[in-house]
Order: structure tokens, then sequence, then C-alpha cells
């Protein structure tokens, strides 16, 4: 099997059986991960380039890493030397990129859609880094994987994501690709953060964390942002902390093996106490380590789709 | 210079005469009747066709001076022509914008040199579109606007739009208010909702409209002068007005095509012709708009025509310019989703594409009679096509429409007694 499009620019484009595909595919390429020989030759003479127009480390150094892992030509493109400084269209530079050679370009910016853009415009496959508040598909990949790893599976699981519902680009592929593996999303978080129509994306909205995390198997918090408060949807990070910040006493009624995830960078003490990151049941950085391994899983996929 | 027009039916907003002739004297209608036998200079056979008045916009942009790259005066009326227009009301928001007398007759000058049909110019509210002082309304009108808006910016200022008001009814101009309010807009680009939600873009809320349009009605209501709010989009603005009519406010309002036939669920993909603003709504919205033209809480639909060159559409979404060509599809788009479907009659489309308008900018036009211009459009109601904006006489070609299975086409536009425009 391999993945049908050129490109993964989100989790709405991907169906059931890709997602599985990548999340078994990951599941081999964590063990390079874990090795001492990290180096495997699946994209070797190929050139990945990842063309971050937002500021990012973990995604880019994860990415860089896993086309490393793999014996790729790896060029990040950083935004203040590049063209786009001078002005270049994102298609004259996507198009650029492309005529020397770039197999796989991986796209973070602030413009939701802009990848989708790009995909349509270059030969070269295009991977979503983030696309303003639109999606995050190799973070939620990340996340599933590492439900997929410690629960076995989708079906029936609950997992509650607390916090910046609308400006996060992480809980939207989330709930995308949950609902299509047959897991059920709730979310809580101050009604200013709550866009209108969420729930038309398949989630429950609940009213308290109580009853978010009751009976939840994932606990999923999201990084606010101090910007919000002069938008005037929070009035503080202490407010915040206060009837939004999730601590270990919040897990009471969660499932025994409940887990606690972020995509990180967390606000330690806002939207979770340290106590619940770094509790047992916290697996943010295996989190991280599991990017590393979807995401050497999208690169061997997408490289090896013209190949029979 | 003589024509003659055969056994056409003549349709326009109070009438409908089937089997009618109509001869045509040095630009005016000089009789109207059956058997005309007259030796003319040229005979149109319309049998089977359909007769109306050429049509009035009352809200357009033709981009000239300053925007020619997107379109000038020429392929503007150009277009306007072939969707069966004569008589166009072009918004102010040019470079320099048309806030002051001596661009006002450059326009209209060159509008003599190159326009093939009317074109009005609409003068801007405040200088430079800015919002604060008023522009210099009387001496505009002395040079021949027809209107006063600031249309694409809304004024933000409610006591300057409040003595804008005062001071355009003073000279007998309506000022025509392009409702947003800024602070609730929040720079957004496509409808708050479920569909700005999925895709991550950062959403209009119907409120801005409708704030703006309870603001411009209770200050029309407190100070008796006229106002025109144009392209109403959503059911909040339709109500108001609809409510502000009943107590006999001298309030009036247009819509556009594109908000009786499309919503937000056309922003799916990105695809940036379906970027304009007001935005595309929801399906509860197009049906209130289209109950307002029912009903007559909405007086007339208008373009909106906003062509925008090709690189300016193929960027980001929330870096796409706002808008869309709408001369060549707009009167298509009015029967095959107004007339067909049995919401308005033929006669009620025609008065609110010619008639109606002339009226909110107080000209002569949208009428055929005896002594009237003679501005007319020969159109085939049955004859149905599929939309190619490749085909568009409009430099540009922005138009989210592309594949739409539409009838009626226009054949013939006349403007002043010459053929304007001909379909081949």
């Amino acid at each position: 099997m391999k993945l049908r499009s050129k490109d993964i620019l989100g989790l709405d484009h991907l169906e059931p059986d890709e997602i599985t595909l990548i999340l078994d595919m990951a599941r081999d390429m964590k063990k390079i991960v874990q090795s001492n020989m990290k180096r495997v030759n699946y994209l070797q003479g190929r050139s990945v380039v990842t063309l971050f127009y937002e500021n990012s480390t973990r995604t880019r150094v994860s990415f860089e890493l896993a086309a490393k892992y793999m014996g790729a030509h790896a060029v990040n493109v950083s935004v203040s030397t590049s063209s786009v400084a001078k002005g270049e269209s994102l298609i004259d530079t996507g198009k650029t990129l492309d005529v020397m050679g770039t197999d796989i370009v991986i796209m973070r910016h602030s413009q939701p859609g802009a990848p989708h853009l790009l995909a349509r415009n270059i030969n070269a496959s295009v991977i979503n880094g983030g696309d303003g508040m639109h999606e995050h598909p190799t973070q939620a990949l990340l996340d599933m994987f590492t439900m997929r790893e410690a629960k076995g599976g989708f079906e029936g699981l609950k997992v509650a994501i607390i916090g910046d519902i609308m400006h996060s680009r992480v809980a939207r592929s989330n709930m995308i690709g949950l609902g299509k593996m047959g897991a059920k999303v709730c979310i809580f978080a101050p009604t200013t953060l709550i866009p209108p129509g969420i729930e038309k994306m398949g989630c429950t909205i609940c009213q308290s964390l109580e009853e978010a995390i009751d009976g939840a198997d994932v606990v999923m918090g999201l990084r606010i942002q101090k910007e919000r408060l002069k938008k005037a949807l929070i009035p503080s990070t202490e407010e915040y902390a206060r009837f939004f910040g999730v601590d270990v006493r919040h897990l009471a009624g969660a499932k025994k093996d409940v887990l606690v995830m972020h995509p990180g960078p967390v606000n330690r003490g806002v939207e979770m106490t340290s106590l619940l990151i770094d509790s047992d049941q916290s697996k943010i950085t295996e989190q991280v380590t599991n990017g590393v391994a979807v995401r050497m899983a999208l690169l061997y996929l997408l490289a090896g789709r013209e190949e029979n | 210079m003589k024509l003659l027009i055969k056994n056409g039916t003549i349709i326009t907003g109070d009438r409908t005469e089937a089997n009618k002739d109509i001869l045509i004297e040095d630009g005016k209608i000089s009789r109207i009747g059956e058997g005309i036998t007259d030796t003319a200079d040229q005979v149109i056979d319309a049998n089977g066709l359909a007769v109306i008045p050429g049509l009035v916009d009352a809200h357009c942009h033709l981009r000239d001076p300053g925007y020619e790259y997107k379109e000038d005066i020429r392929t503007g009326t150009m277009s306007a022509a072939k969707g069966g227009f004569t008589s166009v009301a072009c918004m102010p928001n040019t470079n320099p914008v048309i806030d002051n007398e001596s661009i006002v007759r450059t326009v209209i000058a060159k509008a003599r040199r190159e326009a093939v049909i009317n074109v009005y110019p609409i003068g801007a509210i405040t200088k430079g579109q800015q919002g604060a002082e008023l522009a210099e309304m009387g001496s505009m009108k002395v040079a021949g606007i027809v209107a006063v808006s600031d249309d694409g910016k809304p004024v933000m200022q409610a006591s300057v739009m409040k003595k804008a008001l005062i001071y355009a009814a003073g000279f007998g101009l309506t000022v025509i208010s392009h409702c947003e309010d800024l602070d609730l807009a929040e720079g957004g680009s496509m409808n708050e909702g479920e569909t700005c939600t999925r895709l991550g873009l950062h959403g209009i809320p119907s409120a801005a409209e409708d704030v703006m349009v309870a603001r411009e009605i209770i200050l029309s209501e407190y100070t008796g002068m006229p106002v025109h709010i144009a392209h109403v989009s959503t059911k909040g603005a339709v109500e108001l007005i609809r409510q502000a009519k009943k107590r006999g406010v001298p309030v009036t309002a247009e819509t556009c095509p594109h908000y009786f036939t499309l919503t937000e669920k056309a922003c799916e993909g990105y695809d940036t012709n379906t970027k304009m603003n007001p935005p595309l709504r929801t399906q509860e919205d197009v049906d209130a708009v289209i109950q307002g033209l029912s009903d007559g809480a909405i007086d007339i639909i208008a373009t909106d025509h906003a062509p925008h060159h090709f690189d300016e559409k193929n960027v980001e979404f929330e870096l796409a310019a706002n808008g869309i060509v709408g001369f060549e599809t707009a009167l298509p788009l009015a029967l095959t989703y107004l007339v067909k479907p049995g919401i308005l009659t033929l006669n009620q489309v025609v008065s609110k594409m010619s008639a109606m308008p002339a009226r909110i900018l107080k000209i002569d036009k949208g009428d055929i009679r005896v002594g009237a211009d003679a501005d007319l459009a020969i159109v085939n109601l049955e004859e149905e096509y599929v939309i190619n904006p490749d085909e568009f006489l409009s430099k540009s070609k922005n138009s989210p429409f592309k594949g739409f299975k539409v009838s009626g086409r226009v054949k013939y536009t006349i403007c002043g007694g010459k053929i304007v425009y001909q379909d081949k």
C-alpha cells in the first residue's frame, strides 16, 4: 500500500488506512531512533528542504533529524536569510526549490491554506508543518502514535483536549484524525477560545474540567499564548491557570492509565502544573521521540510513492 | 441613424408586451408598436427574444484611474455591455480617490472618450476615504456624481456619518454605506463560523455588518436623511432593513448575485475567487437575502464588479484581494437563481436591475417608452450555457462561478441607439 497523495496537507486528506500505514511504519522507525546506529539509507540521494516562515525549534529539528537519520540531504531555509525578505511570492519560492531538485518540502506558514497553494504549484511533495490555525498533521500523527502505542488502538478512546482550541492547529488535526479512527474528543476551554461551529468537527464541548476529564484515556493540554490577553480573550494567565490549568488532582475521574500529553512548549504552572508534567502518566517527552519516528515514516512513504 | 427591433417581447419592471417593434432614431425610442414598416439602417430580428431596459448597476469598480492593470473604463464598460448593462455607477476607491471635482471631471471625460456605455461616478464621502473630513460633495455633484460612498472602507466615526447624511442630502445626493464594523471584523477573511473554524482562517462575524446597518438606520431615522445600504449579505441586516422600512425610514438596500447563490462552503479548498467583502455567509443568510429580495426589503441587485489581477488572487487566502468580477454573470445568475425557481418574476428582476437602481441614483434610465434614451438589452432567456471566465471581456477573470450552468444570454446591448455589444 502507498499514500494516495503526493502531499501531507492535513488529517482531512488522509484516509484511515493511510493513517494506520503511517503509524505502523513509525513503529519500525522508532527502533532506529532509539538505536545506537541512527543511520539507514532509505532516503539516500534524496533532498528534503524545511521551509519555515514561522519560528520553530522542535518541529524543524525533528524533521531535519528524521531526514538525516535516513541519509537524505536536508537543508533548512530560514526566513530571515531567504528571498522571502525580498518579497518573493510563496509560489515563486516553491518553484525555485522545485527546480533545484528538492523531493520533499516541509513548510510551516502563518497563513492557513499556504501548503495547499504550494502543493498545487510544485512537483515536489509538500508536508504541512503547521499552517496558521488550520492543521498540524505531523503533530497529530505523533500524538496518535503515542496514544496507540500506549492504548493499543483508538476505538472508544476518550481524549480530552483542554486549552486554546480557537488558535490551535494541533487540536483541529487531532479532532479530525481521532474522529476518523473512532476515538471521541471532548474539549474544555474559556468560552472565548471555543471557535464557533467547532462541534461540527465532531467534538463535544464540555462545561467543566471534571466533565471533560471524566473517564478520559488521554488528557491533552494546549499552549496558551500571552498575546491572547491583548485581544481581550482571557484576562490573565493566573485566572487561566486557576480555572483551566490541569493538575494531578483533576485526574481523579480519569481512567487509571490515563495519558497526559502536550504538544509543547509547555508553560509550566499555566496549562499544567509541574507535578502533572513530570508525573508517571506524562507522555510529553515520549511525544518528542515519537515525533522523529512519525516524520521518518512520512518522509519514507512519500519518497517511496514513485518507486515500484 | 435608424435602428428597428422587430417582434421582440418587451419586458420592463412593470409590464410585458409580446410581439412589439421598437423604432430608434437619434439615440431615442421614437415609436413602439406592431408591424412598424419604416426603413431603417439596421433591423434586428428579436423574434423569441426579450427586450429589456439596459441594466443599471449602482455599484461597480472600474479601477480607473490608478489600477488600470485590473480594469479600465474601456474594458470595464465593454464587460458591462456584454452583461446587458448600459449605465454603471463606479465607486471612488481609485488612485487617486474620486474625492474632488477635478477627478470627477477627469473620469467623466475619459468615459466620454472610451466608455461604450454610460458611466456615472460616485464620489467619496470623506477626503481620501479616510473617514475624517467631508469631501467636496457639492462641487462633485456639479461635475456629475450621482451618489457618495466610501465603499471598501466603512466610515467608522458615527458623528462623521451623521453629518455626511445631512450634508449629502442638502445636495440631493444619497449616501451609499459599506457596512462593516472594522473592530468586530478584526481583519478576518471569511465568514466566522463552521467553515472558517475548519479552515483555520480568521473570521468576520455577521455582527460586523449588522451593527453598522443598525447604526446607519438609526442615523437615517434620526436625521430623516436617506441612506442606501451596499451589498447586504446577512440575515440580520435584511431584518433590520425590513423593520426600518416599516417605520418609514428612508433606507434602501442592494445585494449582489453572490449573496443569493453561494455560501461560505464555497471557500473550502481556499479558492481565493470566493473571497470578497462582505464575505460569503451561511445558507440561512442566503435564504434571508432571497426572502428580502422577494418581499422588497432589498430593493436592487448590484454587481459589486471588483476586478483583480491574477497575481493578486494567486496567493495565500488571507493575503488575497477581496472581490469578484460581476458584470457578465449578474443577469444570468438572477434569471437562473431567482426567476427560474419562481422567487421573483421576470419583471421584478428587470426592475431590480434597471428601473429601481436608476431611481436610487436619480438618473432617467430603466424604462422602455417613447422619448426615452434607447438603452436596451436583447436577451435570449432560454439559452443555456456554462460560465467560462476566459470568455469575459473584463481584464480580470476572478469569478467563483466558473463552470456554473446558467440560462439567459445577452444577444445585443444597445446604448443611446448604438449597438455596443453583439453576441457572435
